[in-house]
């Protein structure tokens, strides 16, 4: 197994040596800052992910005779303009957001960011040069611009070819709200492999050299398996804390494009939407709670966000142990 | 030097040109035919057909691509379809510059504020200032703007009406304080947090231990050793950073009422009024990549070990 120049010092200094993973885990732990917004994270996503058990009410449930109340017990964040429950929509809202960050994560920075970072390291030559030149030509223009762009003229096509995949399954794939889902996560990881490409690229161009690679060579270990047994697990560390980051990154993009009315489209409840729809003076005088509770929310996961990475990059940075 | 300016320079055409391939592509073959965006739904075909020949959308796409490439070269983004007879450089010119004026404010804003609060921050590492300052900055950068726009409206506009809530009237004129505010304050903690981090690497080197064991007065270590080098990082990503102000001040010029790019921007893409989209994109482009362009140039100013020139693009 590949050891890092931390644990050989470790080694060195008697301690007893453990994995890359379960030191910094255990930094990570000792901090009560980490713990606490690990804690509040999971909680967030939990609730999103779970929202239609832990939810009193429907997203869409419609009640007149309530309309714009403030909190009270059976609504806890009070009620919007149609008599729905603002709690409800903001667990809802939670979920897009769990939605959206987790696949376009997992999509562009994870999945194709990994794996070009680790293949244009590793092999270096013409693999590397037209994937780099590539990335820079994608972060060379303001993404955000692009992905405006993307959303408003692709969408449409997304819709209608979703219509005849719904015909033929007799599914609802439209109302669920998928299309939207699908397309704005994409079109946020279309900009976002880049920075974790060349980060990755950085990386394996230092472990390539290591003996252990060398010495997993001469036994014969396949290409694959060097990359995804031996490098891969020794360049984690810096991954982690770009991932952290990327994700407040996707949760307020996600928010933007909905607050511009591009992103996800009513009824589906999202932070953004709820934010779009109340963000005015008159809503702040009349009826705060409308927009306090959606952005008091979404300040409380983006703020969160940021302390953890702040917390990972101390945890797994090796500098600073 | 020279040629490395020149080197950056040749990619500049280069990126213009898939840009401007990919919104033209996606102009021609999104939804939304042009002709139909102008006459409406109902009408009649035989008109439809004289505009399509007269505008040329019948011909080869390529060819249509060529001309429109050759008509932005000259400067020409060709008419709105929503504000019909105006062309688009003349609407452009305008709302580009009164947004400009926003960016530069808040961004005077965010490196004024946000590089003297990250310095203090790392000069008092480890104190509960320091612990203060990161979590207050954060804190802030978290609030959305459209809960801080309309509360900073709500508060300074009308509770205590120190300033006016809407309108324009250029770089200096009151009315540009709360937006650029707005805009500015989420920067404060970016740059508050980058100087930090830059500024404690720093601290640690082996060249300011050199300086304090020379017995150099304090003030002059941290300004001629500290500061100097804490601040390339900050230099780096000033162009990158105008592009994301520039995108939070689309939302606050809705807000503010303020004539700007952003308003323009987001009704085209509603209007699905191509001619402008394409040219709000290809000149924010062009001035992203020139504004990265200079930022480079400036590195070697304030790091003489950088040079330039080496191999570009490798690491």
């Amino acid at each position: 197994m590949a050891r890092s120049d931390a644990q050989t010092g470790q080694i060195l200094t008697g301690e007893r040596s453990r994995s890359y993973w379960a030191i910094s885990l255990r930094r990570l732990m000792r901090k009560k800052v980490g713990v606490v917004c690990l804690a509040v994270i999971v909680l967030m996503y939990g609730a999103g992910i779970f929202s239609p058990l832990v939810t009193p009410y429907d997203y869409n449930d419609q009640d007149l005779s309530v309309s714009k109340q403030g909190p009270s017990f059976s609504h806890p964040f009070g009620t919007d303009r149609l008599g729905r429950d603002i709690f409800t929509r903001v667990i809802y809202g939670l979920r897009t957001t769990v939605i959206i960050t987790v696949v376009s994560l997992l999509t562009g920075s994870l999945a194709l960011g990994l794996t070009l970072g680790l293949l244009s390291g590793y092999f270096g030559r013409w693999i590397d040069t037209i994937i780099m030149r590539v990335g820079e030509v994608t972060s060379a223009f303001p993404e955000i611009f692009l992905v405006l762009i993307i959303i408003a003229s692709v969408k449409p096509t997304v819709t209608g070819w979703a219509r005849v995949v719904e015909d033929l399954l007799g599914v609802d794939i439209v109302r669920l709200g998928v299309v939207d889902y699908l397309v704005l996560s994409l079109a946020l990881a279309i900009f976002s492999w880049f920075g974790m490409a060349r980060l990755v690229r950085g990386q394996v161009l230092q472990q390539r050299e290591g003996q252990y690679v060398e010495a997993a060579r001469s036994i014969g270990a396949s290409t694959p398996r060097i990359l995804l047994r031996h490098v891969l697990p020794n360049v984690m560390g810096p991954v982690i804390v770009v991932v952290s980051a990327g994700m407040a990154a996707v949760a307020g993009s996600e928010v933007l494009l909905s607050f511009l009315g591009i992103g996800i489209q009513p009824p589906t409840p999202s932070l953004g939407l709820m934010m779009f729809e109340n963000g005015s003076i008159a809503v702040l005088r009349t009826n705060p709670h409308l927009l306090l509770f959606p952005a008091g929310t979404l300040t409380v996961l983006l703020f969160t966000f940021n302390l953890l990475g702040d917390a990972i990059n101390d945890a797994f940075n090796p500098r600073t142990r | 030097m020279g040629t490395y300016i020149f080197r950056r320079m040749l990619w500049l055409p280069f990126i213009l040109l898939i840009v401007s391939a990919i919104t033209f592509a996606l102009g021609r073959f999104g939804p939304g035919d042009p002709v139909e965006l102008l006459l409406g739904q109902y009408s009649n075909p035989a008109v439809v057909e004289r505009i399509r020949e007269q505008r040329g959308l019948n011909d080869n796409i390529a060819l249509q691509y060529g001309r429109y490439l050759s008509e932005v070269i000259r400067g020409d983004f060709g008419e709105s379809f929503k504000y019909r007879g105006r062309s688009v450089a003349d609407l452009l010119k305008k709302k580009m510059l009164v947004s400009a004026e926003l960016n530069i404010a808040a961004l005077i804003i965010s490196v004024g504020l946000g590089v003297p609060i990250g310095l203090y921050a790392a000069l008092k590492q480890g104190t509960w200032v320091d612990t203060a300052v990161v979590f207050t900055v954060l804190g802030w950068q978290s609030v959305p703007v459209f809960l801080t726009a309309p509360a900073a409206l709500l508060i300074f506009a009308l509770h205590f009406d120190l300033l006016p809530t809407h309108g324009w009237g250029g770089f200096f004129d009151t009315r540009i304080i709360l937006p650029a505010l707005v805009v500015g304050i989420p920067g404060v903690a970016f740059f508050t947090r980058l100087t930090r981090a830059s500024t404690l690497e720093v601290i640690s080197q082996d060249y300011i231990r050199t300086a304090r064991a020379k017995g150099l007065p304090e003030l002059a270590i941290r300004r001629r050793h500290i500061l100097r080098n804490s601040l390339i990082p900050v230099v780096t990503i000033l162009g990158f950073s105008l592009a994301g102000l520039a995108f939070t001040s689309f939302i606050v010029e809705r807000f503010f009422g303020i004539p700007g790019v952003g308003n323009l921007f987001i009704e085209s893409i509603f209007a699905r009024d191509f001619p402008v989209i394409n040219a709000v994109i290809i000149v924010g482009t062009t001035l992203f990549v020139l504004a990265n362009l200079v930022v480079d140039l400036i590195y070697p100013v304030m790091d003489p070990r950088i040079r330039l020139g080496g191999s570009y693009g490798a690491e």
